[in-house]
């Protein structure tokens, strides 16, 4: 627009100048939407597609079954007890993880020396690999010679199988999540935190009110909108958990003699690539996840919502 | 506290039953306790100790792992586990670590630029549609895609990509999140004066790109490849569901290395995990900082 008046007098470049200024936003913008199209957003449809037909690997697309897949999969007592796991988990690993992340950024949202090293240390966990992570975690739980075990044979407790039960699995792996998580929640919670006006801890303070009592009135209240997100990305996360449980039983699927952490991720993935090869199947699973997801992630923003605004009035 | 003392006087200060008490009520908030140190310390400590741990098993001997207590202090061996582990062909180590560094310098260049260059489309330019694909593009960020594997993996196999490293570039050429973090960016960075100017003088659209709008981005856009080059260096199920052991990444080599046979050679599989985080540990120790502010700011502003 601006050009127009200067590029008058030679017609060939406004011209060029008027394509280039119109044409070019879209594309620099263009090659997101072909990727995300070709490899995000087409399959996401299409897994909703083979969902509902016969597709196995070797006999390949068997023809439209409907329904079929979404009612085997309703009794299937394997697929339930997947879901039960991976709520189960994510329930036991999310919560004490944004817990201990809140209060690990109040104690890092003060003045004090060294504070970039212990930034760059509690965030460590975070930059490693999952695949790395879960293999050294694999040995602190393993069952003889495992470092968990040696800690609790010196405090006298017996050493526990922990593949072997649902609890113990679950201690583990939740372990390991949180491991991972719980800093980068923090340095998350802390940005937030530093957002936040001094003076009204102060005038709290005049009013006499204790530390923690600011913390629960003010602090989180104020910091509501960034806990809604890192709960939203818990939720995505937690369902699709994967790597951790697979690299704690050494790389096999089933989670266990009697799938006691075999999560929705996993079973989809021996479904669909290591037994059965049922791409039909795998896919209803996928999309019966991907929708629960959706409805999951939105309740937990209903509730934090109301109950973070419930604590400031 | 000098923070409290130096602040001008306001109206709840004049209305505050007596100084003294209110200066120890805010100091006590705002300077860290020895407590807190106490507290903060313990969590590096529990933060680094796996990672450590997995270092000094590298430096042991297979027997090491069996005493009790368990080995604390690093040993002698390093340099012959490091050498089993690379002449261990099932897991092709080597080739994988070769593999990763070539495919997270490829997917975090093209990350960088595409994201760069759709994000100042967003924040500056002009055109019919942009709020609403802005808005497509923060949605897709919620969308958990790893659920669409099952047709994305028959995709692969009709163009005959699996186990070829393409499987592992091409989908993840750009991300919605790194165009949303360089819009962000790129609003507050680079003035529409400088972008006006450059127009006036001839410039096309390209070229205000690359010779302004680039420059300008660059802190945001090192912590954006920092970030890419992380994450597609730690990657899993994916390149572990389309590549094989002839063209692994560093990921699959480890999971490999870890269940292929029945190995007891833990001291190998150590070594592997171990040297498999060593370039992620390099690029943290010297742009940490960056990163830091990067995941801080990235939320706030998100």
């Amino acid at each position: 627009m601006t050009t127009a008046g200067i590029s008058t007098g030679r017609g060939s470049k406004f011209k060029l100048t008027k394509l280039d200024m119109k044409y070019s936003p879209y594309l620099y913008i263009a090659p997101f939407f072909i990727l995300f199209g070709a490899f995000g957003l087409f399959p996401l449809i299409y897994t909703g597609y083979v969902s509902t037909r016969k597709w196995t690997l070797v006999g390949g697309d068997k023809g439209f079954v409907g329904l079929d897949n979404y009612t085997e999969l309703f009794g299937d007592e394997k697929f339930w007890n997947a879901m039960f796991v991976t709520f189960g988990l994510f329930l036991v690993g999310t919560i004490p993880q944004l817990l201990l992340a809140l209060l690990l950024a109040s104690w890092l949202n003060k003045k004090m020396k060294f504070r970039t090293a212990l930034r760059m240390g509690i965030l460590l966990p975070n930059i490693t690999s999952v695949a790395a992570v879960g293999i050294v975690f694999g040995f602190i739980f393993a069952d003889r010679f495992g470092l968990a075990n040696w800690g609790l044979d010196l405090i006298g407790i017996d050493p526990v199988s922990w593949r072997q039960h649902r609890w113990s699995s679950w201690l583990a792996i939740s372990t390991m999540v949180n491991w991972r998580w719980i800093g980068y929640n923090a340095l998350i919670y802390l940005a937030a935190m530093q957002a936040i006006p001094k003076d009204l801890y102060e005038s709290a303070s005049i009013d006499g009110a204790s530390p923690t009592r600011q913390f629960w009135r003010i602090t989180v209240p104020l910091i509501q909108p960034t806990i809604l997100f890192t709960v939203i990305i818990s939720t995505i996360g937690g369902m699709q958990l994967f790597t951790e449980p697979l690299m704690f039983n050494y790389g096999q699927l089933n989670g266990g003699s009697l799938g006691e952490f075999q999560t929705i991720s996993m079973y989809i993935y021996q479904q669909t690539f290591e037994l059965g090869t049922r791409y039909g199947y795998g896919a209803a699973m996928s999309w019966t996840l991907f929708i629960l997801i959706m409805l999951f992630a939105g309740i937990n923003f209903a509730m934090v919502r109301r109950s973070v605004k419930g604590s400031t009035t | 506290m000098t923070a409290v003392t130096t602040r001008p006087p306001s109206h709840r200060q004049a209305v505050a039953p007596s100084g003294k008490k209110r200066r120890s009520a805010s100091g006590r908030l705002w300077e860290a306790s020895p407590l807190t140190y106490v507290c903060l310390i313990g969590a590096v400590v529990l933060s680094a100790f796996p990672i450590v741990w997995s270092f000094i098993i590298s430096t042991r001997s297979n027997e090491d792992v069996y005493k009790i207590p368990p080995p604390f202090l690093p040993g002698g061996n390093f340099i012959a586990n490091v050498t089993r582990l690379l002449e261990n062909e099932e897991a092709g180590f080597l080739i994988g670590l070769t593999n990763s560094i070539f495919v997270s310098t490829v997917v975090t260049l093209s990350v960088v630029f595409f994201s760069t260059l759709a994000g100042f489309a967003f924040a500056k330019l002009r055109f019919r549609g942009a709020n609403a694909a802005l808005l497509f593009i923060i949605v897709t960020m919620m969308v958990p895609t790893q659920l669409g594997i099952i047709p994305l993996y028959i995709l692969m196999q009709k163009l005959g990509w699996l186990y070829t490293l393409q499987a592992v570039i091409v989908p993840f050429l750009v991300k919605g999140f790194g165009v949303f973090m360089m819009r962000q960016y790129a609003m507050s960075a680079i003035s529409d004066e400088l972008i006006e100017a450059a127009r006036v003088d001839g410039c096309s659209t390209f070229r205000i790109y690359w010779n302004i709008v680039l420059p300008a981005l660059r802190p945001a856009a090192a912590v954006l490849g920092l970030l890419t080059f992380m994450e597609t260096w730690n990657e899993f199920l994916w390149p572990y569901l389309v590549l094989n052991d002839d063209t692994p990444t560093v990921q699959v080599s480890l999971k490999l290395l870890a269940t292929g046979y029945y190995t007891t050679d833990y001291v190998m599989i150590f070594t592997g995990t171990a040297m498999a985080l060593v370039p992620l540990l390099l690029v943290f120790v010297v742009f940490g900082r960056q990163i830091i502010g990067g995941i801080m700011e990235g939320s706030v502003k998100a």
